[in-house]
């Protein structure tokens, strides 16, 4: 049977025989990857004006609406956190909006149960003004007009890329899925 | 997609009070992010070390990708940087540049010179840089504007030292972990820094704008005497900065100043200098307690007269 097709005994997530998925990568993978986002800031890019979208924040309403149940709605608390360490936000700001955007998903997913990505995308766009504009609020500096402009072109950046951000996403959970464990 | 099996809790007792206590630590979390929110907007400086702490974990990685960023000028075009195909064309544009500022700060230090020797017949000798550094990222999602260098305490550097690059002033540390340490740019909106016109002493404040550039506010109002393309350094006013080091070239003019464009764009540099803080006197007047702390000291002193002559200028204790 291998003989005529090598691949006849795996699937997508790799070989079926004496091989199982990692249950660390299974759930380390989703915290590692929004961890991983809240690092941006390090990236070799040295912004004059608020540019980049908050990759982290998009990382895990990725993941939320990609893998519904895999992040406990708590999950807001440490992963705020981290963001909060790197940010440039005075700390307390992440936790509190991660915490709240989980919770408005939750709530949201009580009232449509079955939804298309149209619709995730369209929770992520008041999801992600609401996230801005409290951040620019709250960033311990007087509001400006100038800084209100600023953050239209990082809303518009961040819109746009959340499918992409998505899909990134849906990647890594078939990577998540992999069966790496040798059994025996 | 439905809900997940371990959401429909139905009948089943268990399953309906883990779905209650997840609701209520996800409200809790957000509870505490709230309080935590307020005690550092009101006190900025209580998680620094939680931070900087932080910060030094991460700094290796940043200071990798860091080595690969080359003279470039925003986000889209620091990707392409790592692309570029006539990276001498930029080269030597940026050497012109260089130059450009070079001359109108040599302007500025000869009338400088002048003035000191002519008022005050005092002699300043260069001043040597405590630490040179690299620019390992910033936050570029955040409404503020800080950086991180990959310099800290055991190179030398205190908080409120002056960061520059050679075409000008980038901002000053803030915040000083081992082995890095936060700078607060001049584009952030908290930041402000006397400076004067590079020809004559039109003196004006610096203040950072959220979006890239700088707002000039002149000092003595009346006929906006602000050119386009005049070149702005550092005033030395309130002692923190080096006079004559470039800050800002006017972009467009304004009722009270002009809107001003960053000489030093941040995104194009690679390597930066921490100098010392300029005069000494302002290292005593940051490290002495803020107004507020004074004025309760004074309180319970009762009849102690204000002992302070030098009163806390606002721009030195932020």
């Amino acid at each position: 049977m291998e003989r005529l097709n090598p691949r006849s005994r795996s699937d997508p997530f790799g070989s079926r025989i004496n091989r199982r998925s990692s249950r660390a990568l299974a759930y380390g993978l989703p915290w590692l990857s929004i961890m991983v986002g809240s690092l941006a800031p390090w990236l070799p890019v040295i912004a004059p004006a608020p540019v980049l979208p908050p990759f982290g924040f998009l990382m895990l309403l990725a993941w939320r609406f990609v893998r519904p149940g895999l992040l406990p709605l708590w999950a807001g608390l440490p992963l705020g956190l981290f963001d909060d360490l790197f940010s440039g936000q005075p700390l307390g700001s992440g936790i509190l909006l991660f915490s709240l955007a989980l919770l408005v998903v939750e709530l949201v997913e009580i009232r449509f149960p079955w939804r298309s990505f149209l619709l995730d995308w369209l929770l992520a766009l008041p999801l992600l003004l609401f996230y801005l504009a409290v951040a620019a609020l709250f960033s311990g500096a007087a509001l400006t007009m100038v800084q209100l402009k600023a953050v239209l072109p990082q809303l518009l950046l961040s819109i746009i890329l959340f499918p992409i951000i998505s899909r990134m996403v849906a990647v890594l959970d078939r990577l998540r899925l992999m069966r790496v464990r040798r059994l025996g | 997609m439905a809900l997940p099996a371990s959401r429909r809790s139905g009948d089943n007792k268990r399953a309906r009070l883990g779905v209650f206590t997840g609701y209520l630590v996800a409200g809790l979390g957000a509870f505490l992010g709230a309080a935590l929110l307020i005690i550092s907007l009101l006190r900025p400086e209580t998680f620094a070390g939680l931070r900087s702490m932080a910060a030094d974990l991460a700094s290796p990685a940043g200071e990798v990708g860091a080595a690969g960023r080359v003279g470039s000028q925003n986000v889209f075009e620091a990707i392409a940087g790592y692309y570029r195909a006539g990276s001498r064309n930029a080269e030597l544009q940026r050497e012109v540049r260089i130059a450009r500022v070079k001359a109108a700060e040599a302007q500025a230090l000869e009338r400088e010179n002048a003035r000191l020797k002519a008022v005050l017949n005092l002699a300043e000798g260069e001043t040597k840089p405590v630490a040179v550094a690299r620019l390992i990222g910033s936050t570029s999602s955040s409404a503020r504007r800080f950086a991180y260098i990959s310099a800290g305490r055991e190179d030398g550097v205190r908080p409120g030292m002056p960061v520059s690059s050679p075409l000008g002033l980038i901002g000053r540390v803030l915040e000083v972990g081992r082995r890095s340490s936060r700078v607060l740019l001049l584009t952030d909106s908290e930041s402000m820094v006397p400076v004067r016109r590079a020809t004559d002493d039109v003196v004006a404040f610096a203040e950072g704008r959220a979006d890239g550039s700088l707002r000039l506010r002149l000092i003595n109002l009346g006929i906006n005497p602000i050119k386009l393309g005049d070149v702005f350094v550092t005033s030395g006013a309130g002692g923190l900065f080096r006079p004559g080091t470039a800050v800002a070239l006017a972009m467009e003019i304004t009722k009270d100043g002009a809107i001003a464009q960053l000489l030093s764009n941040p995104a194009a540099t690679d390597v930066v200098l921490v100098e010392p803080i300029w005069q000494p006197a302002a290292i005593a007047v940051i490290q002495a307690p803020s107004i507020a702390e004074a004025e309760e000291q004074l309180a319970e002193e009762d009849e102690e007269p204000a002992a302070d002559p030098a009163a806390t200028p606002a721009i030195a204790t932020e």
